[in-house]
This record gives structure tokens, sequence and C-alpha cells, in this order.
């Protein structure tokens, strides 16, 4: 028997999934407004919006989120111009060991973030670079652009290589084909990878641990707020931050790059 | 008179493929040129010379006297309508005919102007808004004539510029394409793998084969006085007669070509023996063992077809027999 029903058994499977997955993350918005402040208890004695002005007035709160949000914004930015020229080079031009480029790109989203982070630390030890906000970024660097390069390529693979020939062909050169041409061609793509970059970075904690010197970045602080408990709804309210500017792109990327499947270029 | 377009001795070398090998080549201003040959010819190769998109290996390119071996394809004098049309999906028709006028700095509203003008002028007005998905393969077509066009180039390349639409619209735009190169005075110069094609719309033909020109004349030159084999057997179909066979019929040793519709049967003429025999509408096509070679006739609707098998004879005017260049065997 078919119906366009799923079985009941399957509908609550599926909403136990879904609660399982989505509960807990209501359980930090909901200890955010706990009048409690040194362990979590459920169900919470009282509720407050305390604990928001509390947060406002910390000033290593600041610092970690300003630290975060400069990171991502300059990892996703380093990513952007160097997985994009990545892309073009691999997309639209065959040279020896295109193929391994391409891999060797990719690789540092396929490796466990500890490994980058590792090797990293190493390499910065051993060339005498002292930890700092340009290791951090380095380190964030390096998956960054992964992302959007394979955001890039596949939207350049699905190009037709003749849109640049037919621009220069009709008197752009380089650069007027690649402002009124191909940025128009890749820009939701790249829009999406950013996007997705700056996600990543904002919530790395692995590679950061690894690469940070003294500086704490949002996740790192959240990190050790937890391990020492002092005004520990502090922390829920960050985390509603944290899911709020990492959910909002990621959600603008999926609406970005949705309906764009049609391959560009394929005029016949 | 300078030529619009001058090659001498240029080859482009892929690796070890010779795509285009040692060709001297001279187009006439307001010349409608067609570069015909089977793909892998080197036909398109030459025309992306012509363009830019590739440098020779050797040899020199002059386009209207310039020296433009060297030159990027954004300074040359000359537009391409592409084989895939290659219009800018983000564009609208508008945009996208306006583009070259844009890139070269002019105002908006003139700009726009222009490209309805040449939009009418391709008979494809109205249409400025919609985006290429929205249009059918010709109307395509006519937005990359358009957009070419605008730009008023001195040559106009176009890579098999009916290869992608119907037999209908093909007649069509070979008709709308001869009438518009009349009217612009434009040199016009198409690649085409389609002999028929290049026969009823070229001035000239340039018959290609593996890199080299095999022959360059008019359509008539091309078809009734092939220098070659290769230009006889692909313009046409005509037969090709070995030298022992052309020295017994015409008293030169050398490769002969003599086309199907021009023998008749003829009691007083060369005995054959009919091999096979193919009904094609307007005529039937025999093909007869002539001296132990094969020779096809194509008999006119309303002739006694002989049935497979029996002895006939056949005969032709002196000059349908065509002895050919004996230099390229």
């Amino acid at each position: 028997m078919h119906s366009d029903r799923a079985s009941l058994g399957l509908r609550i499977a599926a909403a136990a999934g879904l609660l399982f997955m989505h509960l807990p993350i209501l359980l930090i918005f909901v200890y955010a407004f706990t009048t409690e402040d040194k362990s979590y208890q459920w169900p919470p004695p009282g509720l407050t919006l305390e604990w928001f002005a509390v947060t406002w007035n910390r000033p290593d709160v600041w610092e970690a989120l300003s630290l975060s949000l400069r990171v991502a914004a300059i990892s996703t930015a380093i990513a952007l111009v160097l997985g994009t020229l990545c892309a073009a080079a691999v997309a639209h031009t065959r040279f020896f060991g295109r193929e391994v480029i391409s891999l060797l790109v990719i690789l540092p989203i396929a490796l466990p973030g500890i490994i980058t982070g590792i090797s990293l630390r190493s390499a910065f030890n051993l060339a005498d670079i002292p930890f700092s906000f340009w290791t951090i970024l380095l380190g964030h660097a390096t998956f960054c652009v992964v992302v959007v390069y394979n955001n890039a390529v596949a939207r350049f693979r699905r190009m037709s290589g003749s849109l640049i020939e037919a621009s220069m062909d009709l008197g752009a050169n380089a650069f007027q084909t690649f402002r009124h041409v191909i940025l128009p061609n890749i820009a939701t793509a790249l829009l999406a990878g950013g996007m997705l970059a700056f996600a990543l970075s904002f919530d790395e904690v692995i590679v950061t641990t690894f690469t940070a010197g003294q500086q704490q970045t949002l996740p790192i602080w959240m990190l050790e707020e937890l391990v020492r408990p002092r005004q520990r709804p502090v922390t829920n309210v960050v985390a509603m931050v944290v899911v709020l500017v990492t959910f909002l792109p990621i959600l603008g990327a999926f609406y970005l790059t949705r309906g764009t499947d049609t391959v560009a270029g394929q005029g016949k | 008179m300078t030529p619009a377009v001058r090659f001498r001795g240029v080859s482009r070398h892929f690796g070890e493929v010779r795509a285009v090998d040692n060709v001297d080549l001279d187009v006439a201003p307001g010349e409608f040129f067609a570069m015909l040959g089977p793909s892998g010819s080197g036909k398109t190769t030459c025309l992306r010379l012509i363009a830019g998109f590739e440098r020779p290996t050797s040899g020199s390119i002059e386009i209207f006297g310039e020296p433009s071996t060297n030159i990027p394809p954004y300074r040359r004098p000359v537009n391409t309508v592409f084989q895939d049309y290659a219009l800018f999906p983000h564009l609208n028709v508008t945009d996208n005919v306006a583009f070259g006028l844009m890139v070269a700095g002019v105002g908006k509203a003139e700009r726009e102007q222009e490209a309805q003008k040449t939009l009418e002028l391709v008979a494809l007005p109205g249409f400025g808004d919609r985006k290429p998905s929205q249009l059918s393969g010709g109307q395509r077509q006519r937005v990359a004539l358009a957009r070419a066009l605008v730009n008023k180039p001195k040559v106009l390349l176009l890579d098999e510029p009916l290869g992608a639409l119907d037999l209908k619209l093909r007649e069509q735009m070979q008709e709308e394409l001869k009438s518009l190169q009349r009217k612009l005075g434009i040199t016009f110069i198409f690649v085409t793998h389609d002999q028929g094609e290049a026969l009823s719309m070229a001035d000239r033909v340039a018959v290609f084969d593996h890199g080299r020109i095999q022959q360059v004349g008019t359509p008539e030159d091309i078809y009734d006085r092939p220098q070659t084999p290769f230009v006889a057997d692909f313009v046409g179909s005509s037969n090709v007669l070995s030298p022992q066979l052309a020295e017994r019929l015409a008293g030169v040793r050398a490769h002969a070509s003599l086309r199907p519709e021009s023998i008749r049967l003829d009691a007083g003429g060369h005995a054959a023996t009919v091999v096979t025999r193919n009904f094609l509408g307007a005529a039937t096509r025999l093909t007869l063992d002539l001296d132990g070679e094969k020779v096809s006739v194509l008999l006119p609707k309303g002739a006694d077809v002989p049935a497979t098998g029996d002895r006939v004879h056949i005969s032709w005017d002196a000059d349908a027999l065509h002895v050919m260049d004996t230099r390229n065997d």
C-alpha cells in the first residue's frame, strides 16, 4: 500500500530525531534567562533579563567577539581572493599537476582539524613565528579557502568558456571581462562560499586552540567560561548570539544558491 | 587593394598536432568568404587565429594591412558569432547587444539606441528585455549577430553559424545572412562543414584538409574544377578516377573528377556494369563498375533506369571530365 503520507511510526521517529538535535539548543536559550548562576538547575527557579545587561558590560566578551569577527572577516576576504583565483585556474586551464593541486586545496577540510592545528603550530614554532592574531588568521584561512574554492569551481565549470572569449572579442580587456562577465556569473557562488567560510571561522575551536597565543576567540572564551563558572548564564547569552550570527549567513547562503542550477552560457 | 585578412605561412601547432599548417590566404574586402572542411581540418583554428583567440606558432597575420599577429582579441577590428552563441546569461538582450559599446565607454542612452537599431537590422525588435534563456535558438542567433554587428567590425567571423538550427530555419538564415552582408558591405568569413552552405552563400570558398588549404576559388571553380581528389570528393561527392583510368579515358595520367550528374546513358559510350541502384526521389543514383572502378551516376527522374547487373554504356561532355592538379598526390 502506497500513500502520500508517511506512516505514523516514521513520523514519530522523524520528530524525535529533530527534537533530539534541536532541544538542547533550545535549552541553551532558556538558561540565558535563568535567575540561578551557579549550576544549570531544571526547571529554572525564575526568569530574568539581567544577564543581557551583565554580558553587555563584560569587556572580555567584547574582546572575544571583536577578535572572532575580525578573524572571520579577514580570513573570509583572503579566502575569497585566493579561492576564486585557484578555482579559475583549475576550471578553465589545463596544466601539468592540475588534479593534484585540486586535491591539495581540498585536503585541509578533509583532514581532521587537530592535524591542521598541530602541523600549523609546529610549523610556526619552527619558523619562530610568535602566536598572534595573524597566526589565528592563517589557520582559519586554510579551511576558508577550501569552502570558497569548492563553491567557485563548481560555478566556473558550469560557465561556458566561450563567454570569456565573447567578452574579449567584443572589446573588453581582462579587467572589464572579470568585472562585467565573470563576476556577475559567479557572484552568488562567492557570496554563498563567503558566508559559509565566515560561519566556519566564527565558531572554529580546534585549529584556533593550536594557533592562538593569549588571545581568545569567542568559542575559546566560552570553553574557558564553562570550566571556570562565574556568572554562568552570560555564556548562554553569548551562545544565543553565536547561534544567530552563524545561522543567519548559512540560511542566507542557502536561499541565494537555490534555483541557480541552470547552466550559465549554455545558450542553445 | 589591401586584403581584409592576409595569412602568410601561418601555422598553429598543438604539441604534435598541426592544426593549421603553413597557410597562405588572402580575403578581399567586402567578400563573403567560406572556410569549408571536415572537422579537425583546421578551419575553426584559422577563424580563431583571425579573432585572436589563438596565436600562430609561426607566420604572420594582417588585418586590413595592420600586422595583427600579436594583437589581443579586444583590440582587433573583428567580431565573432560563436557556434554556441555565447550570449551573456546574466544580461538581457539589449545589454547583450550593447556590451561592446558599454566596454568602449559609450553612454547608456546612445548604446541602447544603437542596440535597438541593430536588433531591427537582424529582424528581432521588441525582445530587448528578455533574457537569452527566454529565446528560441533562431532568436539567440540573431542576438549573437546583432551583438557582433553593433560594433561595426571590419570583418565579421561566423563559426558554424547555422549548425544548431533546423533545416527550414537554416535555409532562411542563409538568405538573410547573404542579404545582410550585401547591405552592410562588411567582410564575412564563415566556417562550415556543410558544402551546400558554403557553395550557396560564399563568393569564394577555401577547402581545408589536415590543416592545409586544398583549394581556394569561387563555388563554380571548387565544384567544376577541383584541384585535388579531396576537394572533388568532399565537395559534391564527385567520382575521383585513378590516373590509370583517366589516362585511358582522356589521355592524361593524373587523377580526374567526373560529376555523377554529368554522366549520361548513351549507347555509343564506354561499357560499364550496374552494381547498385538507389532511388533518391528527384533522381536515381547508380553505382557502375567501369573497368574495375566504381563510378556513380545520377539519373534525373523520368530517365530509363537499368536494373542491377545490366550492361550499360555511358558518355559525358568532353569538359565534364576534369583532370586535376597532380601536385598534391
